[in-house]
């Protein structure tokens, strides 16, 4: 490098009359992350999955999993002689809304409790009353329960220590909130998988990135710019996904934008080299598509995005918790929900170097460029 | 002259099985458009993706502008505009935003307003490349190359699969850029393109040069410069080497159900085939004549068309 061109062509450039200013060193770069920006954004789908498809998922799960005081549970009570009895008791118990119950043929009844319509039957027997419950159902379990003691209280049952309860449903203990930083997970990492991987592929495919390796083009200013991109729609998903919540569910975000935003960057990165390991040598866009979900399908599941991981065995733990989107989901809600500084979580970041490094490392050595 | 591409020994081998390069010597002269001519899966691209140092030789030197590629790589770009076999530039970046990505690899790149002007693009400016006709992809394919300033243009098929007006239109553009006193390298399998384009051909067939020199050596090298094609009743016909001894006559070969004659001069030659024919009692149901051109050289050499898969 440094040296000047080679000049067997006395002539010298064939139209050096026209030529324009020359271009500074990073002109390239500008250029190649511009074009970056204006594909994805000309590209619908790429507004679909990346912008709306989150916020979509957190109104809808945040609608269908909202925090609502317990729904009533819903009895029926086989219909004879003891029926009306059992309905005048619970209409009578001081816990009388929390129990709805309808007499019903003993047949239909236990038909629509198999159903699911109803979480418990009563059968009222000569003296007492049969409880048929579902132990696998939590609101069969909650229904028996309430339904026992509306029974023993209105028939006359005291309590033997006296109690009081207060209610409290505060933000940051609610699904939403749980949520959220899950999707902001997950979206960074599909979007690095799609955005890095399936885009790295299809230029190859395309015979484009040997088009671009013909020019004097730097290869490390075409991977910065990819990289860039990446950095520029992470901060705009991060500042949707947040804002949205804060905004429709009012959500309360207790870390400082700056750790969220490193953690979010980091994130972003590692899920980079990852799409870019998986594209490193793949020719098709099916073959990296395949490869892609592969990667995907394991971490959507067990890395707690929608649910906490810690509903899985014992045995998986550790395994889980070395995915990297495992550290990054953790990393988020800590930040976001708990207000945890980033020295607290020096092991969830560096499980993410850990992956990002790696990755690069391996790409950069198998890349294919044609 | 100075020599502008060299290449000695080429030799290419995929997987330790296909040879696709079996020993290639080019040298191509500054300021020359030089055609590499066969048919396809000859090793057209692969030679011309190794002289652009898109791929290692497994063996041979290559020198473009007497340096070699491993040596001055990236100096080495600034001044050679390439345009591969089929490449799908960004469908949703318009014409000039193409341009203009290409021209920023560059320190000293020409001015993409005039590149558009040259190529017919301009109208085209701000369109996207997805909605752009063949004719005008492979025009702004060329256009990428010539946006470097080059001193050398390497074209890969530049109008396989172009109407007639699009191809004439690329042609002139390559022209003009020859008489610039730019040198090209172009493949090609059409015979018409290399024969009007071209100042020196090297015929490539399974990896080998089988013959080189300027469309009129080749042509001449053939032994006669018409072709007389003929279909007559009566077995007489089949036996080639009978008509080799008419007058004027240098080779024979049999093509698609006819007997196809190279001579010098065909006014010699057809009435003597007139009455030969006479004499076996046969009638001439077909008879044409017309210049040799390279497919015919093509055909001589190989026994093959061109085009034929």
């Amino acid at each position: 490098m440094g040296k000047s061109p080679p000049t067997t062509c006395q002539e010298g450039k064939v139209n050096s009359t026209t030529a324009t200013p020359e271009n500074g060193r990073w002109k390239g770069y500008e250029y190649l992350l511009l074009a970056r920006l204006k594909e994805l954004y000309r590209e619908p789908e790429v507004i679909f999955w990346v912008f709306a498809f989150p916020i979509l998922l957190a109104l809808g799960l945040g609608i269908a999993f909202r925090n609502k005081p317990t729904d009533t549970s819903r009895v029926a009570v086989v219909a004879g002689p003891g029926a009306a009895r059992a309905l005048e008791l619970l209409g009578a118990a001081p816990a009388r809304d929390a129990v709805h119950a309808e007499v019903l043929p003993a047949g239909d009844a236990f038909n629509q409790f198999r159903l699911g319509k109803y979480d418990l039957v009563v059968t009222p027997r000569a003296d007492s009353y049969e409880y048929r419950y579902d132990p696998a159902r939590p609101e069969s379990v909650l229904a028996r329960t309430v339904t026992d003691d509306a029974l023993q209280a209105a028939a006359g049952r005291t309590n033997a220590v006296p109690t009081t309860s207060r209610a409290s449903s505060e933000p940051g203990a609610r699904y939403i909130d749980f949520l959220i930083p899950g999707l902001l997970g997950m979206n960074l990492m599909n979007s690095g998988m799609w955005g890095i991987g399936f885009a790295l592929v299809d230029m190859r495919q395309r015979r484009l990135l040997k088009r671009f390796v013909a020019s004097p083009m730097r290869r490390g200013d075409f991977l910065l710019a990819l990289a860039s991109s990446r950095l520029v729609l992470m901060l705009i998903e991060l500042a949707l996904l947040l804002s949205f919540g804060v905004l429709a569910f009012h959500m309360r975000v207790m870390g400082s934008l700056l750790s969220i935003l490193v953690i979010s960057a980091l994130g972003a990165l590692c899920f980079g080299g990852v799409g870019l390991l998986t594209a490193s040598r793949a020719q098709k866009i099916e073959t990296v598509s395949g490869l892609i979900n592969v990667v995907l399908m394991p971490m959507w599941i067990l890395s707690g995005s929608f649910f906490s991981y810690e509903r899985f065995p014992a045995i998986l733990q550790p395994l889980i918790k070395a995915l990297p989107l495992t550290a990054l989901n953790d990393a988020l809600r800590a930040a976001i929900l708990e207000g945890a500084p980033l020295v607290h979580q020096a092991m969830r970041l560096f499980v993410l170097c850990l992956w990002g490094a790696v990755s690069y490392f391996l790409a950069l050595r198998w890349f294919r460029w044609t | 002259m100075d020599v502008a591409i060299r290449c000695r020994q080429l030799r290419k081998t995929y997987e330790g099985k296909v040879e696709a390069v079996r020993g290639l010597d080019l040298e191509i002269l500054a300021g020359e458009c030089f055609g590499l001519l066969g048919p396809n899966g000859a090793g057209k691209t692969t030679t011309i993706e190794i002289l652009e140092g898109l791929l290692q030789p497994t063996s041979g030197e290559v020198e473009i502008l007497g340096s070699t590629w491993n040596a001055q790589n990236r100096e080495l770009r600034e001044v050679l505009g390439i345009s591969l076999q089929e490449t799908r530039l960004g469908e949703k970046l318009t014409v000039r935003e193409t341009l203009d990505l290409f021209a920023s690899f560059y320190r000293r790149p020409r001015s993409t307003n005039e590149v558009m002007a040259e190529m017919a693009l301009t109208e085209k400016a701000n369109t996207w490349v997805g909605k752009l006709s063949g004719g005008q992809r492979q025009r702004l394919a060329v256009a990428t190359a010539l946006v470097a300033n080059p001193k050398i243009l390497f074209l890969d098929e530049p109008t396989t699969g172009l109407d007639p007006q699009s191809r004439r239109q690329l042609w002139e553009i390559i022209r003009q850029f020859q008489q610039r006193g730019g040198t090209v390298l172009l493949t090609t399998h059409y015979m018409d393109e290399a024969e009007r384009l071209c100042d020196r051909i090297a015929i490539i067939d399974h990896g080998l040069t089988i013959a080189s020199g300027t469309p009129a050596e080749l042509i001449e090298r053939l032994g006669g410069h018409h072709m007389v094609e003929f279909d007559a009743t009566g077995d007489g016909l089949r036996e080639l080497e009978a008509w080799r001894s008419l007058p004027g006559v240098e080779a024979v070969h049999e093509e698609d159900g006819k007997v196809v004659l190279s001579v010098r001069e065909p006014h010699e030659t057809i009435p003597a085939l007139l009455a030969a024919l006479q004499k076996q009692n046969s009638h001439l149901l077909h008879l044409t004549t017309r210049q040799a051109s390279l497919e015919d050289v093509f055909v001589r050499l190989t026994g093959r068309h061109l085009r034929e898969e």
